[in-house]
């Protein structure tokens, strides 16, 4: 049994803490929650050595401990419990060489909570391009930590930051007391001693400066009972606390310790800002003309990669899918069990597969964009036409994340510190067309839309694509600018935000978040769609009583005269409409009529109640169990195609019937994890339960008047 | 006298930052380095004229203009 540590990444955003995270756990890394509260918890795993063993975990970036947002909030709630499940032996604070007055304010509020802390210098090659040289010994002498220079993006210093972990780790649980020899930056004795005392004297506090933040943060510590919260709002009163008051002056205190401490351990030769070809890159890309017309360019480009790059592995994919199960028809023994194999498991799983190439490229270049600090550039680019929707500059971020999916969208959220944009950018980021939504639309596309270009690489395909896209994110900025009104959440909120310097992509972060955003998807999402392909090819296989022998028999003695081949059809296709998915499809048929949809289109529609992706799946069910016997191995797309409408003797997928379809999955709120995330992210069933009902009623009433119109 | 403010400053002109307008969010501005007696510059506006990009401490932040606006500049 290897000997247990658990180590706490903190550090300001845009300090290279998560490529920290990434070089010391690899693939041996996963997301989870952090107990009571909605936020992510990146955890790995990483050998300190032969025989100890740490769990790493990746704490949210914070500018202080003191939270300017939910997913800050999470920081210090478990700092200040030792009783929580990921209180941290060691704390490694990550810091920008290139920035080291700022980042150490942090630094010093860490280390006057009295837990072991080992400094991680990082950036230092962008600190030396800049002129400035970083005395390392003379800096871990004056805070008296140790201190570690590092490289997080290459993973340089990686042995030595273990060494320094594993001395301090070591020591933490012999030498608890010893941290009163750490010099302390800011003592709040001085100001509100009372209080403090007080404070300390209920909690059986130690530390000083955890009594102060019990003083500032009690409402957002989830391990306080609400009597002990309203004891100390009690205590607060009778002494007058004015936390903005106090808190300014801690931070202007911890400054001046902190500059004594730089100017004696940094040496700047001449004051060189940011890299000559950020600001360059910036004077284009923020330019009042070059800048948007970047953005769309980039924007396009990102369609019709998706579009034209995805295209290839996916027709592989489907057509590999279709080749396998064929060859397993031909080669078992023909009976239910191989049914239930081909139609119902395989055309699930070909329905996961599928959306392999596209999740993957989509979170390719989504990361892409973040990792080179562009997407900040974006969100200063759109903020001020974003706010006259009731959006703001930083929904930008949700609202493209939202092409990919929704979920991951709606968390990302979370950094809008105002309630009120927060709350509008939550209800309309499932309005963009999310990567479950694209199968749909490709293949319906793919049906009906000609495949003429224009000059030659330009598809008419790929511009209805993007039309579909457009429709969905105009939705979205219009239903914010209603709901501007409507919404009433009182609430200041900051805007300020740093500029990260362009940078190259580090690969590895980019690949794992691709492999991370794949595997979710195929785990969590392939196990509903796999689990209701199933259930789809049972109740389709399978009807009330008898009702299957007699819509069979019924159907060989009323067309005795037609070959075998057209009565097995006719048989499957009758018996298709007695089973229980026809029954439910039927049921519903009345209400989607006026949409063009019959009741197989209507058991799909059902099942991707659940979850879009599954629409594609159920169809391909539907069809290969209604289809030609001899033609199995054809693609959903072929499938499709091959459809007769009875009553028109025609199509069935009729441009119509195809664009009523397309515009219905634009609109309609058709994923419950959107709604359990929704839910979760509001904290209250209202929000989710209004955007279903205005999503899907938008879908329905769309997608009727496109029919009508088109028909 | 009128007071200046960061949001007065014209593009690549620099400053002293004096004081702030708003407490609550000059927390959050101290925090990210805007400290008094520190310089400033008016780094770039974005298309619309908001929000504004400054440099201080070495490194750039964006802010709205109302933000910008409460930063007080010794004139």
């Amino acid at each position: 049994m290897k000997s247990q540590c658990r180590i706490a990444l903190i550090g300001n955003p845009n300090s290279g803490k998560s490529s920290l995270f990434n070089q010391l756990t690899g693939l041996r890394q996963k997301t989870g929650n952090f107990p009571g509260v909605t936020v992510d918890k990146r955890s790995g795993v990483c050998d300190l050595n032969a025989d100890t063993e740490a769990e790493v975990i990746d704490f949210p970036g914070i500018y202080s401990v003191y939270p300017k947002s939910l997913d800050e909030q999470v920081v210090m709630d478990v700092l200040a419990n030792p009783a929580h499940e990921s209180y941290p032996d060691v704390v490694v604070v990550v810091v920008d060489s290139a920035n080291l007055q700022r980042n150490l304010l942090l630094f010093t509020e860490i280390i006057d909570l009295q837990v072991p802390v080992v400094l991680a210098l990082n950036m230092l090659d962008v600190a030396a391009g800049m002129n400035i040289e970083i005395n390392a010994v003379q800096l871990a002498m004056r805070l008296n930590v140790p201190v570690v220079k590092i490289n997080a993006r290459v993973g340089g210093g990686l042995e030595i930051l273990k060494k320094a972990v594993l001395s301090q780790c070591q020591t933490a649980s012999t030498a608890a007391d010893s941290a009163k020899n750490l010099p302390s930056f800011f003592e709040p004795t001085l100001l509100v001693a009372d209080l403090v005392g007080e404070i300390k004297a209920k909690f059986k506090l130690k530390n000083d400066y955890l009594a102060l933040q019990y003083i500032h943060q009690h409402n957002n510590f989830t391990f306080l009972s609400p009597a002990q919260n309203s004891e100390i709002t009690g205590l607060l009163a009778k002494y007058k606390f004015d936390g903005i008051d106090l808190q300014a002056k801690e931070i202007m205190a911890r400054y001046v310790k902190i500059r004594q401490i730089v100017t004696d351990s940094v040496k700047q030769k001449t004051l060189v800002h940011q890299p000559i070809w950020t600001t360059r890159l910036d004077s284009v890309l923020l330019h009042p003309l070059w800048g948007y017309i970047s953005f769309m360019v980039i924007l396009l480009l990102m369609f019709q990669a998706v579009f034209s790059w995805a295209q290839a592995p996916m027709d592989l994919i489907d057509g590999g899918v279709a080749a396998l199960s064929g060859w397993l028809k031909d080669t078992l023994p023909p009976g239910n069990l191989t049914d239930l194999l081909t139609d119902g498991l395989l055309a699930g799983i070909g329905g996961v597969l599928i959306f392999i190439p596209q999740i993957a490229f989509l979170f390719l270049l989504v990361s892409l964009l973040e990792e080179s600090g562009y997407m900040s550039r974006v969100v200063v680019l759109m903020d001020k036409i974003m706010r006259r929707f009731g959006l703001n500059g930083k929904s930008v971020v949700p609202l493209i994340s939202g092409v990919a999916c929704a979920v991951p969208a709606i968390m990302a959220a979370r950094s809008i510190s105002n309630r009120k944009d927060r709350l509008i950018t939550i209800l309309v980021t499932p309005l963009m067309s999310c990567s479950a939504r694209l199968p749909i639309f490709t293949i319906l596309i793919a049906l009906v839309v000609p495949t003429t270009t224009y000059f030659g690489v330009i598809s008419l395909q790929a511009l209805t694509l993007l039309g579909l896209y457009a429709l969905g994110t105009v939705s979205a900025i219009l239903t914010a600018w209603l709901l501007k009104g409507i919404v009433t959440v009182k609430e200041e909120g900051f805007f300020v935000m740093e500029m990260p310097t362009y940078k190259l992509p580090r690969w590895n972060h980019v690949g794992l978040t691709v492999y991370d955003a794949v595997r979710a998807f195929v785990l969590e999402a392939g196990k509903i769609i796999v689990a209701i392909s199933i259930i789809l090819w049972v109740t389709a296989s399978y009807g009330p009583g008898d009702a299957m022998q007699r819509a069979e028999s019924q159907a060989r003695s009323q067309n005795a005269a037609l070959d075998s081949v057209a009565v097995d059809n006719i048989v499957k296709a009758q018996r298709m409409e007695a089973s229980y998915a026809g029954h439910f499809g039927k049921f519903i048929e009345p209400a989607i009529k006026p949409l063009g949809y019959d009741w197989k289109i209507g058991v799909a529609l059902l099942a991707s109640f659940a979850a879009r992706e599954v629409f594609v799946g159920t169809m391909s069910t539907i069809y290969s169990i209604g289809s030609d016997p001899n033609g199995d191995n054809k693609t959903i797309k072929q499938r499709l195609r091959a459809e007769i409408n009875p009553a028109t003797g025609g199509p069935m997928y009729t441009p119509a019937l195809s664009f009523s379809l397309l515009i219905f999955y634009v609109f309609a709120m058709m994923c419950m994890s959107t709604i359990a995330t929704v839910y979760r992210e509001t904290k209250s069933w209202k929000w989710p339960l209004i955007q279903f009902f205005y999503m899907t009623g938008l879908g329905y009433v769309l997608a009727y008047l496109t029919y009508q119109v088109l028909k | 006298m009128i007071e200046r403010t960061v949001a007065d400053l014209r593009k690549g002109e620099t400053a002293i930052i004096k004081g702030f307008r708003n407490a609550s969010l000059s927390l959050r501005l101290l925090e990210m380095g805007c400290l008094p007696g520190s310089e400033i510059t008016l780094d770039f506006m974005a298309p619309l004229g908001c929000p504004v990009g400054v440099r201080v401490l070495g490194y750039k932040l964006s802010m709205r203009k109302s933000e910008a606006d409460s930063i007080l500049i010794e004139n």
